[in-house]
């Protein structure tokens, strides 16, 4: 229970529109362009904490007081309990607000919303991941989700092609090196074009991912990244074998209450907010095409 | 349930009585226009009158209001709501917009997330209707499930019978509010029968197969009608502003000081161009077609999947208020006959 100044007490559990307290205790800036930073974010209170229970795929409304709110996918595992890691790309009002804000101040976040990934359908699956950009967030979740030491041995094959259109653009650079060393995760790192540093691999996502052509068997996909990279990776993965009801995709929508409240974000009779904002590529063909 | 009579001069004592429990909200003029607003007293309000401009959806759902105020304080920034709303009670009101209050529940008071907002107000208001012996030109409630007579959502329903209303109790709550008055005659019942059978015969029904629209619209997302239904629309949303259905809206924020403000929610419209825009300059709807599109979808198909009814009451405001007379139920008519 917050109390405010005049001793009224707010329960936030009865008024969904109400957002918690969190202090920025970490900014990490992930691009070359400088456009795109990751936020660390602490509780101001230890019952949020334990209330904020999320899974992979989940977003949640982050607040600028001034500015507004903005819908943003959760990046960090839920396995890291306390905060909560968002990585923002400085876009419209609120972001470029998000991205003025210093360590130590306060953002006000409410959630977690969506449905999330289908994890009870993932485990014991094998995992393709395939992300394009800054789209990676939701995916980086999940990845890391699936390596922790307590959930790794429910997953399969875990199988990661992530892609940016140059070195500069990679964001989790951090994550990424980690991740090259293990044996339990099968990582494909590419750029559309890279520089005079760059000695890895170059190829756009689609490309790569015919390339690298992972299993079908027993296998879901989990596919992120611009609607250019969709359009052009959907095809390779139907090659390979993957139904549509494998495929799953994040959507984004344009947003406001994230709660199915405020009607507008929606695809035919779903909410993106709510019915979303992942959806299975089988799903996606019987909707409206109207995102 | 009981049914009683009151006549014309005793409206006013059964104000009085309800004005010591609640804020009363019936239709008054009110800035040169005829409104639902609070009443000081008994003689301010209007019942010969065929419906108000706007509709009474304001009451539960107000065009603005405040969610909650933030101040940045020593010990962190503050988040206080808003005090909570007096008991209300709605007077005067047609069955269609009573109706759309029904309707309205399903969105804001739907399992998962409960907007206070809505139902803080909406929870102990009472309601008393008011049959409609002359449905307008553009009336057609009785396509979508409703009538001219019709009380669901309502505690009492009065229908003029010309010297004195009859007042049927709909729930205990209404039964309460008519204890004193008495009983209708066999004679009233019936005038109130006659009444209401020439006024449900006063609406030409314009879709006859209700469950066969929604069907029909599920496969018509990509139809080539869309191409033809919007072209005279301005995107101007007087429909959906009018609305007694319409709930879409808008969430902003209002500074007062640098350290303080406001958030608040106002209405908006998928009518307007940049309803659905994203940041990045992306628009799923780019113009009146997918507009038009989504307003008819939206009423006829896709609530009607999420919440099993039609989001429209038939109330007509829309048909009046429309600059360019483009009339929902030519749009209906067309598509049933397609």
């Amino acid at each position: 229970m917050e109390t405010t100044p005049s001793g009224t007490a707010i329960d936030t559990a009865v008024n969904p529109y109400l957002p918690i307290p969190t202090t920025i205790t970490n900014i990490t800036m992930e691009t070359a362009a400088r456009d795109i930073k990751t936020f660390k974010l602490g509780f101001r209170n230890e019952s949020d904490a334990e209330k904020f229970d999320y899974t992979c795929g989940q977003f949640a409304e982050i607040s600028i007081f001034g500015a507004g709110e903005c819908p943003i996918g959760i990046a960090s595992s839920p396995m890291d309990k306390g905060s909560l890691q968002f990585t923002v790309k400085k876009a419209g009002h609120v972001t470029k607000a998000f991205h003025s804000c210093e360590e130590g101040m306060e953002v006000f976040v409410r959630g977690p919303y969506g449905n999330g990934f289908p994890m009870r359908d993932l485990e014991g699956s094998n995992i393709v991941v395939i992300g394009g950009g800054f789209a990676f967030t939701t995916l980086r979740s999940l990845t890391k989700f699936i390596l922790h030491p307590e959930n790794r041995d429910r997953f399969g094959k875990l199988t990661v092609i992530y892609g940016a259109r140059s070195p500069g653009d990679l964001i989790y650079k951090y994550d990424l090196s980690d991740w090259e060393g293990r044996d339990d995760i099968d990582l494909y790192v590419t750029v559309d074009k890279g520089d005079e540093t760059w000695t890895g691999r170059e190829g756009f996502v689609p490309t790569v991912t015919q390339e690298v052509g992972p299993s079908s068997e027993d296998a879901y996909t989990i596919v992120c990244g611009p609607p250019i990279m969709i359009k052009f990776t959907i095809p390779v993965l139907t090659e390979l074998g993957f139904q549509p009801d494998r495929i799953i995709n994040s959507l984004e929508m344009r947003m406001k209450c994230g709660i199915g409240k405020c009607g507008r974000c929606n695809i035919g009779d779903k909410f993106v907010c709510k019915d979303g904002p992942v959806f299975t590529y089988e799903q996606l063909m019987n909707m409206p095409q109207e995102y | 349930m009981e049914e009683k009579i009151i006549s014309k001069s005793e409206i006013g004592t059964l104000l009085d009585k309800l004005k010591e429990a609640h804020s009363i909200i019936a239709p008054v003029h009110r800035n040169g226009e005829l409104s639902f607003d609070r009443i000081d007293s008994a003689d301010e309000v209007v019942l010969e009158y065929s419906n108000t401009r706007k509709a009474p959806k304001s009451v539960f759902f107000p065009q603005q209001e405040v969610m909650f105020a933030y101040s940045k304080t020593e010990s962190g920034t503050q988040v206080r709501e808003p005090d909570l709303e007096e008991d209300v009670l709605l007077f005067g009101v047609r069955p269609c917009d009573v109706r759309s209050f029904l309707l309205l529940d399903k969105v804001f008071g739907s399992d998962d997330y409960e907007d206070v907002y809505y139902l803080r107000r909406r929870e102990n208001s009472g309601i008393i209707g008011l049959a409609c012996n002359n449905p307008r030109q553009t009336c057609f409630c009785t396509t979508v499930g409703s009538g001219p007579f019709n009380h669901d959502g309502m505690d009492l329903l009065l229908v003029d019978l010309g010297d004195k209303y009859l007042a049927e109790a709909v729930t205990e709550r209404g039964e309460g509010m008519i204890d004193n008055f008495s009983d209708a005659s066999d004679a009233d019942k019936q005038k109130r029968n006659d009444i209401r059978e020439n006024a449900e015969k006063g609406i030409k029904p314009v879709v006859v197969d209700l469950e066969g629209l929604k069907d029909k619209l599920d496969g018509m997302f990509d139809a080539d009608v869309w191409d033809e239904f919007h072209t005279k629309c301005l995107g101007c949303a007087t429909c959906t502003y009018l609305c007694p259905t319409c709930h879409c809206f808008d969430i902003y924020e209002e500074e007062e000081t640098n350290n303080s403000g406001y958030r608040l929610r106002m209405w908006d419209s998928c009518a307007l161009s940049l309803f659905t825009l994203h940041t990045s300059g992306h628009n799923p709807r780019t113009s009146t077609k997918e507009r038009t599109r989504q307003r008819i979808m939206h009423k006829f198909n896709y609530f009607v999947h999420n919440y099993d009814d039609f989001a429209c009451v038939g109330c007509g405001r829309c048909v009046q208020n429309c600059p360019v007379n483009l009339d929902i139920r030519d749009v209906l008519s067309t598509i049933a006959h397609l």
